[in-house]
């Protein structure tokens, strides 16, 4: 019994990690875009397809990491200092970006920093994660006796952690992109096309690079894609990705298809997401601690899995109705009221 | 060993600096957020345009104190793996779950409808609107229950058991845990404080508003004079009550943290035949002693046992390396409860000069009313800094050492993360304040904008300043209005 609640808690939070990862990155990679967008309005327009809903979609932020504390304890523990730069950097770079979204509408002078702020936030916030995404890919070292990490402050950084970082920053400015072909009109919404078309080739090539480099870096992830049957698994989530690819490129050529390429891009991280899931199950922190080893007891499990089977949905509704308040094209000059 | 030390100080630092200014913000949002629902209510029964108006003032200042509330907030949220590793790895159990509640059903309900709140008025109608204000505010006070139960628990800790092979603290009856001793006191004294800190921003806005505009021998706007009336009703009602339940509180604190009590009330010394209630002093840790007394005798056996010559134990009883750092708590202590009688203070004589009929007209309760703008913010962080110094040197309180809670970092790490913080919060929320008072600086007008409508972009032109827009705006306003 307490096996199965086990199972369940890790497919909760890797759906929180993974809603978080669709929903921020086209706000975090929207915020990347304002860089080569020099023109106010459009950054205004920009600006106003996120401002109702950012906050939300940064919640989702506090769910991954509060659902790992409550149901992981020891992964977190283990986790959260072996990658502490990444954090803390990810954390600060937060602040610049979620203050930027009412600060720059308080100051005429100082509106060029706060883009700045919101621009660099939304970088290096990006970057940071995917670098903690490769840090913890690539394994930390752990002493298992002590419960407690192992190694010096330096050891994420490895070329591995780095490419995980630009890949991501790449994926997220595709969202942002696709988002915007979706929510906007005119010649920024024709820009967006055309950097959607060479982002979605960037994403497509760090899918492969990433892919074909992380069975290399344990043995444990090359024996579950390459050793025996599993290769024909690999074959099957790499076609699909590749299918989705053409999916949105022919899309992104369409006039009338607008919300097509978002949704086959958000699928495409989603699939990159299932294969991460391939890897790394039923490891919580690779490939030392198992999800059962690093569980929380299981009237703690049971506990909060009674507030989050009826609150999760709920939240779900609420959050699509929000979604639904602010659709449509968002034109110059009308914001939102 | 003495570099472990050192990073385990650091780490106190950075979170006493981190929570602190986190903990600003909540305190005054927490409030506002009640205050914008009611207003928001009052315009649509009585539709009366001072009511839209003063919603619309704040709910741009609610904007930008919320956003800042937000941000500090999740570093907050990670900090406890980052720095307190094994601290989280032992509690995760207990503590974990109640924090995960509060995601679930206070973050996201304030973050899913604070859109709907600010931009969301025209599109979903009035009702729902109103629907997404009280949305927004039931989930600051969700929040504020389940971190408040948390951080109670660290302080009373009930409703578990040790795991005597990995050291985790495992939960045995979750309705202990969250309903642990301290936590209904602890709960509604932060709440009331919360509620106080708003009254007197509100309050201190309006008073300035007043006094310019008696310099200035113009009329001051309907709008001004209700929110300085709703503010002075609040302290009224609620500084009485916040002394009351404070009052509680320490009887509840001697209970179960009595060496807290001791540090608050510099009692070094046992008391056998009733101890007094120190008003001054100067700790003195190292030779165990408060210099320079100025006490009134048997005053705090009265209050603490409600009998003149109870006996009372002094930190004499106490190991040193069990005690907490007397001077943070006594002084702390000491600026918390001034606060609270100067606002009971304001309260009365608010009544008096209302029952009199010279609310608005009465500019030296104007100026006090001024003067005590931040009072809240000050009292409330004098309230965390007795609450949780006090309780050291553990961080659950009698089970685990803050020196046995930290994460295995290099001091450097930590160092290096402090410094950041430290500039990081004072450049973008010395920003972020310096906006709000900007805002606050000039008094709600009529036909005050709306954040939707502040934030088109076509009437933004260049080179118009942001005072400019407004008058523009509200001009236009009132002209298509008339
Ligand atoms: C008594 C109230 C109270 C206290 C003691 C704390 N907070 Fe807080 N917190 C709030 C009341 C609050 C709030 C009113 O609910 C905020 C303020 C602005 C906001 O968005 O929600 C908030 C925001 C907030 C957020 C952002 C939520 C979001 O994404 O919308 C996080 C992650 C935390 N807090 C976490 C913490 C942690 C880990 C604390 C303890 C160390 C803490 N808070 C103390
Ligand atoms: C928001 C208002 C709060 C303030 C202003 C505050 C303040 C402080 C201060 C000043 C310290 C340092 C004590 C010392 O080093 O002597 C501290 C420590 C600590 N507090 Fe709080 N606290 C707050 C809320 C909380 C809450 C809600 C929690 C738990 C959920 C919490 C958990 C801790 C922990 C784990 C420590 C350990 C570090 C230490 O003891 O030094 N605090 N806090
Ligand atoms: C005469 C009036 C007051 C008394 C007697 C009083 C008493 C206390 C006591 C004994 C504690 C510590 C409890 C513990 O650690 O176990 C405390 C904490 C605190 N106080 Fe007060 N207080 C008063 C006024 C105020 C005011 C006016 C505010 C803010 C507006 C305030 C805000 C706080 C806060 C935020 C805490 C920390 C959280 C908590 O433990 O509740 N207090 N107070």
């Amino acid at each position: 019994m307490s096996l199965d609640l086990t199972v369940i808690w890790a497919f909760v939070i890797a759906f929180a990690v993974l809603v978080y990862v669709v929903l921020d990155g086209f706000d975090l990679g929207l915020g990347m875009l304002f860089a080569v967008e020099g023109d106010n309005e459009d950054r205004d327009i920009m600006m106003n397809s996120v401002a109702p809903v950012w906050d939300g979609n940064e919640t989702w932020l506090v769910l991954g990491g509060g659902g790992l504390f409550a149901a992981f304890p020891l992964a977190y523990a283990l986790i959260l200092p072996a990658l502490y730069v990444p954090i803390i950097v990810m954390l600060l770079a937060l602040i610049f970006r979620g203050v930027a979204f009412e600060f720059r509408w308080r100051t005429q002078r100082w509106r060029p920093v706060w883009d700045l702020a919101f621009i660099g936030g939304s970088t290096i916030a990006t970057l940071a994660q995917g670098i903690a995404l490769g840090g913890l890919l690539q394994g930390i070292t752990i002493d298992k006796a002590a419960r407690s990490y192992a190694g010096g402050w330096w050891d994420w950084l490895t070329p591995f952690s780095i490419t995980v970082g630009v890949a991501l920053t790449i994926g997220y400015m595709l969202l942002g992109a696709t988002w915007l072909v979706m929510k906007t009109n005119g010649p920024l919404q024709t820009r967006m096309r055309n950097r959607a078309w060479f982002l979605g080739l960037g994403t497509v090539a760090f899918i492969g690079i990433i892919s074909l480099w992380t069975p290399f870096l344990q043995d444990g992830y090359y024996s579950r894609w390459i050793g025996g049957w599993n290769i024909l698994l690999a074959i099957v989530v790499a076609g699909a990705v590749l299918l989705i690819a053409y999916g949105m490129f022919r899309t992104l050529q369409v006039r009338e298809h607008d919300y097509w390429p978002f949704v086959l891009a958000l699928a495409m991280f989603t699939l990159s997401f299932v294969g991460l899931g391939i890897s790394m199950f039923p490891y919580i922190v690779p490939v030392e601690v198992t999800i059962w080893e690093a569980a929380a007891p299981e009237n703690s499990q049971v506990f909060m899995l009674v507030g989050a089977t009826f609150l999760i949905p709920v939240i779900l509704a609420y959050t699509v109705y929000s979604y639904w308040v602010f659709r449509g094209k968002i034109h110059p000059g009308e914001g939102y009221h | 060993m003495f570099e472990f030390t050192d990073a385990v100080l650091l780490a106190r630092i950075q979170f006493a600096f981190t929570v602190s200014f986190h903990f600003l913000f909540p305190a005054f949002t927490i409030g506002l957020a009640s205050f914008l629902a009611v207003l928001n209510g009052l315009w649509l029964w009585t539709k009366d345009s001072k009511y839209l108006d003063l919603f619309r003032y704040w709910i741009k200042i609610f904007a930008l104190a919320f956003a800042m509330g937000v941000v500090s907030g999740i570093v907050m949220s990670y900090q406890f793996g980052t720095n307190w590793s094994v601290f989280s790895d032992r509690a995760g159990p207990v503590i974990g779950g109640p924090m995960a509640y509060e995601v679930l059903s206070a973050f996201f309900l304030e973050a899913g409808f604070l859109g709907i709140m600010l931009f969301g008025r025209e599109r979903v109608g009035p009702t729902l609107h109103m629907i997404a204000c009280m949305a927004v505010a039931a989930g600051t006070a969700a929040s504020a229950f389940w971190i408040l139960s948390v951080n109670s628990w660290m302080h009373t800790p009930a409703g578990f058991e040790i795991d005597p092979e990995t050291g985790q603290f495992l939960p045995t009856d979750f309705w202990q845990v969250i309903f642990n001793p301290s936590f209904p006191y602890r709960l509604a004294h932060t709440v009331t404080a919360a509620y106080l800190t708003t009254a007197f921003v509100v309050g201190g806005v309006a008073a300035l508003h007043l006094l310019k505009g008696r310099a200035r021998n113009a009329k001051v706007s309907p709008a001004t004079r209700t929110m300085f009336s709703m503010a002075m009703w609040m302290a009224t009602v609620f500084a009485p009550v916040q002394v009351f339940l404070g009052d509680l509180h320490g009887l509840n604190t001697l209970e179960h943290q009595p060496v807290k009590v001791m540090a608050m009330e510099g009692h070094f010394k046992s008391y056998p035949g009733g101890a007094p209630l120190y008003l001054f002093g100067i700790p003195n840790q190292d030779e165990q002693r408060l210099d320079y007394a100025v006490g009134i005798p048997k005053l705090s056996s009265l209050i603490l046992k409600h009998e003149l010559n109870a006996p009372l134990a002094g930190l004499d009883t106490v190991p040193r390396d069990e005690q907490p750092p007397v001077a943070i708590v006594f002084w702390s202590f000491r600026i918390m409860v001034a606060i609270g009688f100067g606002m009971l203070g304001i309260g009365l004589w608010s009544l008096w000069a209302r029952m009199r009929g010279r609310l608005y007209d009465h500019p030296l309760l104007h100026r006090a009313a001024l003067l005590m703008t931040p009072s809240g913010l000050i009292a409330v962080l004098a309230g965390w800094f007795t609450t949780e110094v006090g309780r050291q040197p553990y961080t659950i309180y009698g089970y685990l050492r803050t020196s046995d809670s930290a994460a295995p970092l290099d001091a450097a790490a930590v160092g290096a993360s402090l410094v950041a913080f430290v500039i990081v919060y004072f450049a973008v929320f010395g920003a972020g304040t310096y906006y709000i008072l900007r805002l606050m600086g000039r008094p709600p007008m009529q036909s005050e904008p709306s954040v939707a409508e502040e934030m088109d972009s076509p009437i933004r032109t260049a080179g118009i300043t942001p005072a400019q827009q407004l008058t523009m705006k509200s001009n236009r306003n009132r002209i298509s209005g008339d």
